[in-house]
């Protein structure tokens, strides 16, 4: 079978964008993948578009012509953005299609995301009780995998450090300046054990990707950047997943859980033929710094416990064996839902052509640059997306 | 003290929480969901401290219903043997001296002390002389 390419992307920047809608930086990201690719709108024959607060997708279609595309719209939490585009790629792989689009936008209010019990089938009590806060589940996995594999709270930090320092170079980021791992250890606690600097922020953003099969991509003679693997899945029996009353207990508690993030890494590297060693640059899920710790383990790129390790060996910066986060991720990006897994695919195909200008990874694994990228993203309750692609 | 919820703890003094125990695999959950797919079952009054945070920020209200004035607390993921880890707050205890395994035991807490009728809420504390 033919692979199917990404050959436009575009994206609004990420952060405060006052006056502007979430679907108008949504308009924004397509109008520039488009240009990207060099073809118009009236071509694209599909569409599928993710949005968590900002409205449905389709209705941009008000702006960018009333063609009669078929425009599909995705809520699937964290992983909208990985599920439009696994959709999108089944699109063309069917043979359905030959040119299509993945847009992902989001815009939320300030503050910690505001959830209700009844929207996650939990009882009132729940909420009354002070229990419907992410952050608190963030903290408490990774309080438990600290405990369990000897991470200490520097380790959190340098992944936070390493994100503002990265977004330095990226133009689409939003907090843009460095902050001393110090200043990141004596910042107020959120929840322990994270200061204020280790969660991201609730943020808007848009982000659209082009893709077309092998066939299509020659001929508009973009290079070839291939989607080898998409996958999107959810979670497996005894996983702790955010706002979860109670929790399985299991004969070995020794190790961590399962995780639909084990799940889909494990599929993608099957379907790509290639394992964790081969890949080149990784964008993994890090709306927390502990978050890019345990997902560097869950997604394979190393053991659990090495993350200690890696961090101060430098490993996982723009120099180091695996980069991780190049654009400073979730945490100096923001978390617009919608757009945050094609941000880390856009970050990804910049790399893989080179653009990544101040933020490039060298790619000295194999010479001249980069030739593999990974994405990852996972969400409430318990669903994971993600990519792997391939020049 | 009432219950912030019906179904939640056991009628005896001292109370027990009430998970549910499902019908077709035996597995424990809390609370005990509604339907006929569980059957109640008091739970453990003792158990070991799984995971824990520290919210130090007041939810936002709706829904959160504690009091206006907010202090810090923990949260606390403590698994009952056998049965369940249950998320509940952790009290009794400084935030620096909490250590995951300590042996905890169930006190139900009010919401908010303050409130004209006070509900109760699952709420642990460190067992009086032992260690982790």
């Amino acid at each position: 079978m033919s692979d199917v390419c990404i050959v436009g992307i575009g994206i609004h920047p990420f952060g405060r964008t006052d006056g502007l809608s979430g679907l108008d930086q949504g308009v924004f990201a397509v109008r520039q993948a488009l240009a990207d690719a060099g073809v118009d709108w009236p071509q694209i024959q599909f569409a599928y578009g993710s949005s968590d607060a900002a409205g449905n997708p389709d209705t941009m279609v008000d702006r960018l012509g009333l063609t009669g595309v078929q425009f599909i719209n995705v809520r699937n939490g964290c992983a909208a953005g990985g599920s439009a585009l696994f959709s999108a790629q089944m699109a063309i792989k069917s043979g359905e299609f030959e040119l299509g689009l993945a847009v992902g936008f989001d815009k939320h209010p300030r503050g910690a995301f505001n959830a209700l019990p009844s929207e996650y089938n939990l009882p009132d009590w729940y909420g009354e009780a002070g229990y419907m806060v992410t952050t608190q589940f963030f903290a408490a996995k990774i309080m438990r995998y600290m405990h369990m594999f000897g991470i200490s709270n520097e380790t959190l930090a340098r992944v936070a450090e390493k994100a503002f320092r990265n977004a330095t170079h990226a133009p689409h980021a939003w907090r843009r300046q460095p902050v001393p791992i110090e200043e990141i250890l004596a910042a107020p606690l959120v929840s322990d054990p994270y200061t204020k600097y280790m969660f991201c922020s609730p943020a808007e953003g848009g982000v659209a990707l082009v893709l077309a099969s092998e066939k299509k991509a020659r001929e508009l003679g973009k290079p070839l950047v291939r989607l080898k693997a998409a996958t999107m899945r959810t979670r497996p029996p005894h996983s702790f997943e955010v706002f979860a009353p109670s929790v399985d207990v299991v004969a070995d508690d020794s190790m961590p859980r399962g995780t639909a993030t084990r799940i889909a890494s494990a599929d993608a590297f099957r379907l790509a033929g290639i394992g964790p060693g081969d890949i080149d640059v990784a964008q993994l899920q890090d709306t927390e710094a502990g978050a890019e710790i345990m997902h560097m383990a869950e997604n394979g790129f190393c053991a659990d416990g090495d993350q200690e390790r890696w961090l101060s060996e430098g490993r996982t910066e723009i120099g180091g064996a695996l980069p991780v986060n190049t654009d400073g991720g979730c945490l100096a990006c923001g978390e617009p839902i919608g757009a945050s897994g094609l941000r880390q695919v856009y970050e990804n195909v910049v790399q893989l052509r080179g653009d990544g200008g101040g933020r490039q990874v060298p790619g000295h694994k194999r010479g001249s640059g980069p030739k593999t990228a990974y994405s990852h993203v996972y969400g409430a309750p318990g669903v994971s997306a993600v990519t792997i692609l391939e020049r | 003290m009432r219950a912030i919820a019906e179904g939640l703890f056991t009628d005896e003094t001292p109370p027990r929480l009430l998970g549910g125990r499902e019908r077709a695999t035996g597995r424990v959950v809390f609370p005990c969901p509604a339907g006929d797919s569980c059957d109640p079952v008091p739970l453990a009054r003792e158990g070991r401290l799984w995971s824990y945070t520290v919210q130090r920020y007041r939810p936002k209200t709706p829904p959160y219903a504690g009091p206006e004035a907010f202090a810090p607390w923990i949260v606390a993921y403590v698994e009952l043997p056998g049965e369940v880890i249950v998320e509940a707050r952790l009290v009794g205890v400084d935030f620096g001296a909490v250590r995951i395994g300590m042996p905890v035991r169930l006190v139900p807490l009010a919401l908010d002390p303050e409130a004209a009728e006070p509900l109760a809420i699952p709420a642990f504390a460190p067992m009086e002389g032992t260690r982790a």
